[in-house]
């Protein structure tokens, strides 16, 4: 049984800030207190798994893994006065990945009964022993010590399945109505709230029981010129998050100062305060300058460079791309094996330190275990502009030469099959003590650049084009006011080279991306991007106005 | 079983409305069955089938509604499932733009649904994955694509007496074909409601000649240029073009069909006079569904004629509230074109650019509707109505407004994503900058 609908979001402001066209909602319908507590006890899963284990063997499999999940999602949708709609969903089933012949199997069921899983383990080793007729080599699967009978959760303050959806309405309400107070003309608020609760078992030896928290709140707010018929949008800066409701508590301490009375948002988000700036800036963009193309230094704030890290870094890295298996549709990679054996391909220049992790706290991709059961950790990718490595699974990573998976597989649902996705993808911090304002002092002729625009990469990653929310001129080291009609073009490589100059610590902030798409059938996942404001030098700026 | 016939389709909806002690209820009953295989580096990589049956109930007090879900479908779960709809219902908050469920409607009958899809098994998948990877793995070559068929139906129910069913098939393939050195790299792809039209061996033999033709790229400067879009690239902008004609954003003055002033721009003349794009659900090639989601009848509905702007898509509500017929989002679309095939149209180029299809394309500005993305899989250049050589890939900036103003020839529309489109040779097409991917 499967069930996965869609919410179309064209017209609603927000289609061109998703990966996806619309929002996969996975699962039946329920009311919202269904969505509190945990579902069946911890003791009724493993004997359920053991069940799956023993079938799977007993059929010829040499390894399997099960994954029972319940996976629960709140969204809610507004505009202007108005709520649109309210979805509660809970999608409940097991997923059983067998190794027979060699090949890999799986199938997955709704009917969570030991009859139920034991049929499904048979029918996983019967598909794995039909492929491995076609199969050209077996699968190598790196070893994985058991972690026996373990469990993780997000660290939470408040659960946000347990808050009133009225009280989430009354903030999406307060939010519209001051848009609208400070000029906007149309104002579309959302907020997302998912909790996955993950129970996997190996035949290695694992028990891993995980309740995984995320939240998104969003909006977009619209100004409108009327008589000279224009007009302009501007989405939130927040930030998806791998927390609880208390990333809605705006906390002072979490905001971060810059030019012109700019505000940038560390783990905490005032929405309230981000749709009052944004419905003044909406109408400030309605009479902005339109950009004189050419070339610029960019001042690149982190909730815009998160994307720029996840196209021109993170998806290039997936080692899965790298080899082919993504050709058909995401495509390939240009950061190609010869390339990181020769330890002295420079991606950027010596400042870049990407990072990749599952284990930031507040961040999407954080868990205690992926969904084959690996340890989450911190590794490197590019080191001092150096590339040192890829993002691989268990049945990837003998590739590489390592012995240890880097735990990066994820699954989108309990029916879907893991594969290796994106962990966090960051850009380390400067060393120096620097801030927004004083690097913005040092740029004769640059844009700074807030929030996540327009985004489109080829299928090797070489050349890309970035728009933003919010563009401002640097002249001769000050803001000189706002433009438009802002995009970048550049090449990954000449782009990270051309990074001049990083913010330190105290600027790092996450963005995220909820809704990123992978895969033949597409699956989701959700993935975050840290890194401090950073200067890229003579980047070639477009002016994208028309008129039609 | 997960394909109910009209008859069981409507004993469940009946039974289900018979529970309701709602104002009103609302009906959805869908069901069916997905298949896919996946394969990649010449080898099949994924495969598998899945079933679904499911019901949604929309129960409805005053202005407030509520709506349940459940895949079970004996007397005590249904019930079950409208008390719940129900309790949603009543504490859901007041929308003041419901608007009450339709009566009885007439609709057409279109042939969407083929035996021969609904047959397809996992032989026939398996078989059709290796029609694809057997002549590359022949020719040294690396095959990756993807075939995903789909059996289902659909019904809909009201407590106003609305009912409507429908049954359909459809298969979607793809292929990317690569050269062993990564040089070169072509593309196909097909839709059909009927499998036995789909040649996965056809459509790969395609892929393998652009593959092996666009090795050894000579790179040309970027800037306007005259091209020959195939279906494949021009279907994404026109298929974003049509889902911007929403009339509530044109008059709220957030479309490119908002006027200065205020006001919309229907009934003025935008693109091309030669531009004639409608839909049409009993059309033989894309038969399409016979209803909207919310009970509309899906009807033959011209949308640009002789390049003017004739109608757009309105809610029920925002019709309502101005007083003009709530005309649904089509299903796919139709762009009239000429008897040309695409050969014909490269022979009559003097010089220009052969696109196969484009990539990661996002809207730039949405005043304008331009468009950002990338060639890919086969760009060619054209001298003297000949392919000449192999071309690196451009990004492009461009809108579907621009382009259809800058109409030159159209081809003979063939079926692309559930629409019918020709190849269009367009002059001034915008390419910005230069990209290195193959």
């Amino acid at each position: 049984m499967r069930r996965r609908d869609f919410i179309q979001l064209s017209g609603m402001g927000l289609g061109a800030l998703m990966g996806a066209s619309a929002i996969p909602v996975l699962g039946n319908v329920v009311p919202a207190e269904h969505l509190i507590g945990s579902g069946v006890d911890v003791a009724t899963k493993k004997r359920l798994a053991d069940v799956a284990l023993n079938a799977a063997k007993s059929k010829g499999a040499t390894y399997t893994d099960v994954r029972i999940g319940r996976y629960l999602q709140q969204y809610l949708f507004t505009r202007e006065n108005k709520v649109q709609n309210v979805v509660n969903a809970e999608s409940y089933g097991v997923g059983i990945r067998v190794i027979a012949n060699g090949t890999w199997g799986f199938s997955a069921t709704s009917d969570v009964t030991p009859e139920g899983i034991a049929k499904c383990a048979e029918t996983a080793v019967s598909i794995a022993k039909a492929n491995s007729k076609i199969q050209k080599e077996p699968v190598v699967l790196a070893p994985q010590k058991g972690v026996g009978e373990v469990s993780w959760k997000t660290p939470l303050k408040k659960n946000s399945f347990e808050v009133p959806v009225q009280e989430k309405i009354d903030l999406l309400m307060n939010v519209n109505g001051e848009a609208m107070k400070n000029g906007a003309a149309f104002v579309t608020s959302n907020l997302f709230f998912i909790n996955e609760q993950k129970y996997f078992a190996s035949t290695d030896g694992s028990y891993i029981d995980q309740d995984v928290h995320r939240i998104w709140p969003t909006f977009t707010v619209t100004a409108i010129d009327k008589q000279a018929g224009k007009f302009k949008t501007r989405d939130a800066i927040s930030s998806p998050m791998g927390m609880g409701y208390e990333y809605l508590d705006g906390l002072a301490s979490e905001k971060i100062a810059g030019p012109n009375g700019l505000v940038g948002y560390r783990n905490s988000y005032d929405m309230v305060e981000d749709a009052i700036f944004a419905a003044k800036q909406a109408k400030e963009k309605l009479t902005a300058k339109s950009v004189m193309a050419g070339k610029y230094d960019l001042v690149l704030d982190p909730n815009h460079l998160g994307l720029t890290i996840h196209e021109s870094v993170g998806h290039p890295l997936e080692l899965d791309r790298v080899l082919g298996y993504e050709a058909n549709y995401a495509g390939t990679s240009f950061a190609t094996l010869d390339k990181w054996k020769t330890k002295s391909f420079n991606y950027g220049s010596k400042l870049v330190n990407i990072v990749a992790d599952k284990t930031q706290p507040y961040t999407l991709g954080t868990v205690g275990y992926d969904d084959e059961g690996v340890p989450c950790k911190e590794w490197d990718l590019i080191k001092d502009g150096v590339l040192v490595n890829y993002q691989a699974i268990r049945d990837q990573v003998n590739i590489l030469g390592e012995k240890e998976s880097h735990g990066c597989c994820y699954a989108d649902n309990w029916d879907s099959v893991q594969f290796q996705r994106m962990p966090n993808v960051s850009l380390r911090p400067g060393k120096e003590k620097l801030n927004v304002q004083d690097m913005i002092k040092g740029v004769e002729k640059g844009i700074y650049i807030i929030g996540r625009g327009s985004y489109s990469i080829d299928q090797q990653r070489y050349n890309f084009q970035f728009g933003g929310q919010l563009f401002y001129e640097i002249k001769n080291g000050q803001i000189a006011g706002m433009v438009d009609d802002v995009a970048y073009q550049s090449n990954t490589q000449e782009f990270w080279n051309s990074c001049a100059q990083i913010c330190d610590k105290d600027d790092y902030r996450t963005f995220g991306s909820f809704f990123d798409g992978k895969g033949q059938p597409s699956q989701v996942s959700a993935v975050s991007h840290g890194s401090a404001t950073t200067r890229f030098n003579g980047v070639n700026v477009i002016n994208t106005g028309r008129k039609i | 079983m997960t394909i109910l016939t009209k008859e069981e389709a409507k004993k469940i909806i009946d039974k289900v409305l018979s529970f309701s002690k709602a104002d009103e209820m609302s009906v959805a009953l869908s069901g069916g069955r997905t298949g896919n295989i996946r394969y990649a580096r010449n080898s099949v990589s994924t495969s598998g089938e899945s079933y679904n049956l499911s019901l949604s109930i929309t129960a409805v007090f005053g202005k407030r509604s509520g709506t349940s879900t459940i895949n079970e479908f004996d007397d005590k779960s249904l019930e079950k499932a409208v008390r719940r709809a129900e309790e949603i219902a009543r504490l859901a908050p007041e929308n003041p733009e419901f608007v009450p469920a339709l009566g009885p409607q007439q609709y057409v009958d279109p042939a969407s649904f083929s035996q021969k899809t609904a047959d397809i098994s996992p032989d026939y998948r398996a078989s059709a994955a290796f029609d694809s990877i057997d002549p590359c793995s022949k020719k040294n070559l690396t095959a990756a694509g993807y075939m995903e068929d789909r059996t289902g139906f659909n019904a809909i129910g009201n407590s106003k007496g609305l009912f409507g069913y429908n049954k359909a098939t459809s298969v979607d393939f793809s292929i990317t074909v690569r050269t062993a050195d990564g040089l070169g790299s072509g593309y196909a792809i097909r839709d059909f409601n009927d499998v036995s039209k789909l040649s996965t061996k056809q459509a790969t033999e395609i892929a393998m000649q652009k593959a092996m033709a666009s090795t050894s790229a000579r790179a040309l400067e970027p800037g306007k240029y005259t091209v020959i879009l195939e279906p494949a690239a021009s279907i994404d902008l026109l298929q974003n073009m049509m889902r911007s004609m929403d009339a509530r954003n044109a008059d709220e003055g957030r479309s490119f069909l908002s006027k200065k002033g205020g006001g919309i721009r229907l009934g003025e003349k935008l693109f091309d006079e030669r531009v004639n794009i409608y839909s049409d659900p009993m059309n033989l090639e894309i038969p399409g569904s016979p209803f909207a989601g919310d009970g509309r009848p899906q009807e033959k509905v011209y949308w640009i004629e002789n390049g003017v702007v004739k109608n757009l898509t309105y809610s029920r509500y925002w019709a309502e509230k101005k007083g003009v017929k709530a005309v649904p989002n089509p299903g796919g679309f139709i762009m009239a074109g000429g008897t040309e095939s695409l050969a014909d149209l490269i022979k009559g180029t003097e010089k220009g650019i052969l696109v196969t299809r484009f990539w990661y394309i996002r809207a730039v500005d949405p005043q304008t509707l331009l468009y950002t993305g990338l060639t890919r899989d086969g760009t060619f250049y054209i001298e003297n109505g000949q392919i000449k050589y192999p071309i690196k890939n451009f990004r492009f900036n461009e809108s579907p407004v621009i382009m259809l103003n800058n109409l030159e020839a159209m081809g003979k529309p063939t079926r692309i994503g559930g629409s019918l489109v020709p190849p269009l040779k367009i002059r001034d097409f915008t390419f910005s900058s230069l990209s290195d991917a193959v």
